[in-house]
């Protein structure tokens, strides 16, 4: 995958992959809607649906051993990084055999051995991690990169800006990556955050900050090429901001009143980046119609069986309680 | 092989060694190195009180200053140690923890938990504690019950050179992420300490006295003021066995049982504040499990419930002193024995 | 006050085993003392009667101090009385850690050794401890058996003081180890003692170099039979904590009381130390796999003079082990005594060495 950092050209296969990726990351996150109003999915949960674009178009640069951080909306970010779905869905169900044993859920959904350092509950816990995973390919000679995903409420914690300059002041491979969709939780950005585009931030730190539409797959695909490409040849950090839409609330449950009426429906119908990116596909006869439809099969089919066994799955046993806190303790 | 040198040497030489030995193993935070950026000198300060001096100079590339941005830095340490390299990062005064207790506790000590086992976070905190040196309310606490509360973090309080050293190779070579707590009043405190390399576990309590009347259980600084409280009682008749836990999490109850059991009585020494402190921990733990070979009720000796002052009239009665340590023993020890 | 080590001080009286008044035999247990290292009874200096027990029980008394007073049946009281004021009254503790030989250091075979050097006179013994030991060991025996001859004590590689590079760890290497210690200090010929494993290795450079040997002694040795506690050794080697090492040490003595908390504190800090660990699994791996020693060694055509010294109740190398020596080969069998057989009877133990090497 790693092969089209920086291209502009993207072949077949990685067209597809890509639509696998968005597609895969919708259905997740639409069954979850569903699934989670029926109050057999413990918690809470934040969806994704409508950002699928960006984690797809960052994670199409990502090897197993790059690393990427996110927040509290994490399944996309998980999904796009290769964790595997079934085990995901089973985290969510808070099941033994989910991704991290039950023991974390959606809000802290990870798998180190994909790079996935986490779904985090705190916002702005991630650019910190990012630092530290890029420190750690620096110190040790490797072109690993490290990304975060924040979100636009994120962008205003100080873990946020302490890291662009940190990462800046340290010479660090990563990539920072603000998905603005508006609205942190019920407060729209109009009112939480001064300045212009939240990139221009990268420009008190001197980094490069660069503004991309999020519903564009390709706007994102070549805005990340660029960026971690610099990343692994030692240029430093950078700080790209999409802009996008969320179509859910902050978390499921969330009636969304802060929003205008029908200020979803319109965003479905103008600009969802899944029938973006397949009208572009098929119009420039990069890919068949059929193809893609044959992919939308193929993920419903995998999502439905995600639930199915997730629902059926065993929760873990009560000495799970106590397991896993250290390595070792011995006192 | 038996040479003295301070307790700020030890960790220094403890911290070289390590590095010597595991390539992957960083040191960083304000002014470890001192002058970055600067015309003059590098490895300027080598830490504001000189601990990691002459390691930058050695390691290069592995010894790092960072701006001041705590939440940024000590996060890159719980990523970095998620991540390939085990990370030795400074908190240069634990006071400093509220700007960045959330990478501590809801990050690094919950990663391995939360992710089902599936996470391993080897980092150390290098943090200085206690009062003594009129450095005023937000430069001298004893903060380690805060992070001895918290699941899935270790925390280790030396009191002496050679437990400085041996300690901090353990921590280093731990798994999980240990908090390491240095008395700043400590630093030139001298002992034997051993020129090889080698490791106390953790989680193992030392005697540092053996006596048959009271059990003193001391944390750090306290275990000196201890001594000198048992020295005089000593004098009085009353022989008293001095327990240090050299770690707070892992705690060796063990031990402290042990000598309770033999003793039936006990007093702690904490330089923390009251409410929820050590000593309320170790006095609640021993009346919980061993209640029936207590021979009078345990007694706390503590700081105040109030910040650290600054005035050294003042501050000179915050800390516990071997004065108020026997008279303590004394009330314990003279205390009627139970049926 | 006996001073038993280069750092004891003082030690505390636990108890009288005898009654004022009583007949003494040189040799004789007379007073129980315990120092920070270990605990062990004073002996009586000479044959006379206990006129006085001067020190308390309880009491903690210096170095050099006095415990009591011996003396013919006929001496007057008020003679005793005046000795003993003249004693308090004369009597100046010794400075902390005073003037005592201090261990030294050389190089064997590119291996920093430590060794303590003490006494004159030709020839020298060596003494050569056993598996997780160190010089430490002969606390009670070396300074005794120096006032007739040079004695020396080393510490082997892996061990105490010296470099923790064990080579392959068998007996050949140990040999060669003391080959070159005598080499580099210039001793041709020597008593050899050893301890446990440490007489393994006085037996093998006795039959791999017999002419610079003057006479052999096995204290508790291992090298003469298979049989060997293999959950001690395991044991030693997994011990990290206060626990465990002091119920490890235990199984050294016929009484497991005899095991201080600093002696438990002073094995741990050696066994903390980078490498040690690998060394002694290297050894025990190469000496006592599986729990069995690997080499008997057939001392029949041994022209060297052999004194073994046993405890009866030694629980890590059995005493029946004694018994397969040459005929020629004197057999001492201490009842009672464990596998630390030279210091839970170190006079006797000291005798018998005195007079075996003559």
């Amino acid at each position: 995958m790693t092969e089209v950092a920086g291209a502009r050209e993207l072949g077949r296969e990685q067209l597809l992959d890509a639509y696998r990726t968005m597609r895969t990351i919708r259905e997740f996150e639409e069954r979850l809607h569903v699934e989670f109003a029926t109050g057999e999915i413990p918690g809470f949960v934040h969806l994704y649906a409508g950002e699928e674009a960006i984690a797809a178009g960052v994670c199409a640069h990502l090897d197993e051993d790059d690393y990427i951080a996110s927040t509290h909306r994490g399944h996309g970010h998980a999904i796009a990084k290769g964790c595997d779905v079934k085990a995901m869905m089973k985290e969510i169900y808070g099941k033994a055999e989910g991704l991290c044993h039950g023991k974390g859920g959606s809000m802290h959904i990870a798998d180190l051995e994909k790079g996935m350092l986490g779904a985090n509950g705190i916002v702005g816990g991630g650019p910190p991690l990012v630092c530290g995973a890029g420190l750690s390919a620096k110190v040790r000679g490797t072109r690993q990169v490290a990304v975060s995903f924040t979100g636009d409420g994120g962008s205003n914690q100080g873990t946020f800006l302490e890291s662009l300059n940190l990462a800046a002041v340290w010479g660090l491979p990563c990539v920072f990556v603000v998905e603005n969709n508006g609205y942190a939780e019920a407060t729209s950005t109009n009112f939480s955050v001064r300045g212009l585009d939240i990139a221009k931030r990268a420009d008190g730190f001197g980094i490069p900050g660069v503004v991309v539409d999020g519903h564009d797959f390709f706007a994102v695909h070549e805005a990340a090429g660029e960026a971690v490409e610099r990343a692994r040849n030692g240029g430093g950090p950078t700080l790209i901001e999409c802009k996008v839409n969320r179509y859910y609330g902050h978390f499921e449950g969330d009636a969304q009143t802060y929003r205008a009426p029908n200020e979803v429906e319109e965003i479905r119908r103008e600009k969802d980046c899944l029938m973006l990116f397949r009208r572009r596909v098929v119009s420039a006869g990069l890919v068949e119609e059929e193809e893609l439809d044959r992919i939308d099969d193929e993920v419903r089919n995998l999502i439905d069986e995600a639930v199915e066994e997730a629902k059926a799955a065993p929760d873990p046993s009560p000495e799970e309680l106590l397991t896993d806190v250290y390595v070792s303790y011995q006192g | 092989m038996a040479r003295r040198i301070t307790f700020m040497q030890a960790i220094n030489e403890a911290l070289r060694q390590e590095m010597e030995r595991d390539e992957t193993v960083v040191v960083f935070g304000e002014d470890n190195a001192g002058g970055a950026g600067a015309p003059g000198e590098d490895d300027a300060w080598g830490g504001v009180m000189g601990v990691t001096k002459g390691l930058y100079p050695s390691f290069p590339g592995r010894v790092l200053d960072t701006p001041i941005s705590e939440s940024a830095f000590i996060g890159a340490a719980a990523g970095a140690a998620c991540s390939g390299l085990r990370p030795v990062a400074e908190l240069m005064f634990v006071d400093f923890m509220g700007v960045c207790f959330d990478q501590i506790f809801n990050q690094a000590a919950k990663f391995r938990y939360m992710f089902g086992g599936k996470a391993k976070t080897p980092m150390v905190i290098r943090t200085m504690y206690g009062a003594g040196i009129r450095a005023a309310s937000q430069h001298s606490q004893s903060l380690y019950p805060i992070f001895t509360h918290i699941p899935g973090l270790k925390v280790v309080v030396p009191s002496n050179p050679y437990d400085a050293k041996g300690l901090m190779i353990a921590s280093i070579r731990d798994d999980d992420p240990v908090i390491f707590f240095e008395n700043k009043v400590l630093y030139q405190m001298e002992g034997e300490v051993p020129e090889e390399p080698y490791a106390i576990p953790l989680g193992e309590a030392e005697y540092v006295r053996e006596g048959e009347d009271v059990t003193i259980v001391a944390i750090g600084r306290m275990v000196s003021m201890a001594e000198q409280a048992a020295e005089a009682l000593a004098d009085e008749g009353i022989e008293c066995e001095i327990i240090d836990p050299r770690t707070t999490s892992p705690l060796d109850t063990e031990t402290v049982f042990e000598s309770v059991e033999n003793t039936g009585r006990l007093v702690v020494v904490d330089e923390s504040n009251p409410r929820c402190s050590l000593a309320a921990d170790i006095c609640a733990l021993v009346a919980q499990e061993r209640f029936e070979d207590l021979k009078a009720a345990p007694k706390m000796v503590t700081a105040p419930h109030t910040p650290p002052p600054f005035s050294p009239a003042l501050e000179d009665l915050y800390v516990p002193d071997p004065e108020r340590i026997a008279a303590a023993v004394r009330e314990v020890a003279g205390a009627g024995a139970r049926a | 006050m006996p001073k038993w080590g280069l750092t004891m001080t003082e030690g505390t009286v636990v108890r009288w085993l005898v009654e004022e008044g009583a007949e003494l035999e040189s040799g004789d247990e007379v007073v129980e003392v315990e120092s920070e290292k270990i605990n062990n009874a004073v002996e009586s200096p000479a044959a006379g009667v206990l006129r006085r027990r001067v020190a308390q029980e309880g009491e903690v008394v210096p170095v050099g101090g006095l415990l009591g007073v011996i003396a013919d049946p006929s001496v007057p009281d008020p003679e005793i009385d005046a000795f003993i004021e003249e004693f308090r009254s004369t009597f100046v503790p010794e400075e902390e850690e005073a003037a005592g030989p201090e261990p030294q250091r050389t190089e064997v075979g590119g291996r920093s050794i430590q060794y303590l050097a003490m006494g004159e006179g030709e020839p020298p013994l060596v003494l050569v401890h056993g598996f997780g030991g160190d010089i430490n060991i002969f606390v009670f025996n070396q300074q005794a058996l120096a006032s007739d001859r040079a004695v020396y004590a080393l510490d082997l590689p892996g061990h105490g003081g010296s470099s923790k590079d064990v080579g392959r760890g068998d007996l050949g290497f140990f040999v060669a180890v003391v080959e070159g210690f005598m080499d580099t200090l210039g001793i041709e010929r020597a008593h050899l003692a050893g301890h446990s494993m440490g007489g393994a290795v006085a037996a093998s450079f006795a039959l791999a170099h017999p002419e610079r040997v003057a006479s052999l002694v096995l204290v508790a040795s291992a090298g003469l039979g298979e049989e060997i506690n293999g959950e001690y050794i395991e044991g030693f080697i997994a011990a990290n904590r206060r626990r465990e090492m002091r119920d490890v040490l235990g199984m050294l003595f016929a009484d497991p009381e005899l095991v201080t908390r600093d002696l438990v504190n002073d094995v741990l800090a050696y066994k903390r130390l980078d490498g040690v660990e690998e060394a002694l699994r290297t050894v025990a791996g190469s000496l006592f796999p599986g729990g069995r020693q690997a080499r008997v060694l057939d001392l029949s055509g041994l022209e060297v003079p052999v004194l073994a010294i046993w405890g009866s109740e030694d629980r890590i190398v059995p005493a029946a082990h004694a018994g397969n020596l040459p005929d020629a080969a004197h057999v001492e069998i201490l009842e009672g005594r464990g596998h630390m057989v030279h210091m839970e009877a170190a006079g006797e133990v000291n005798r018998l060495i005195s007079r075996f090497v003559g």
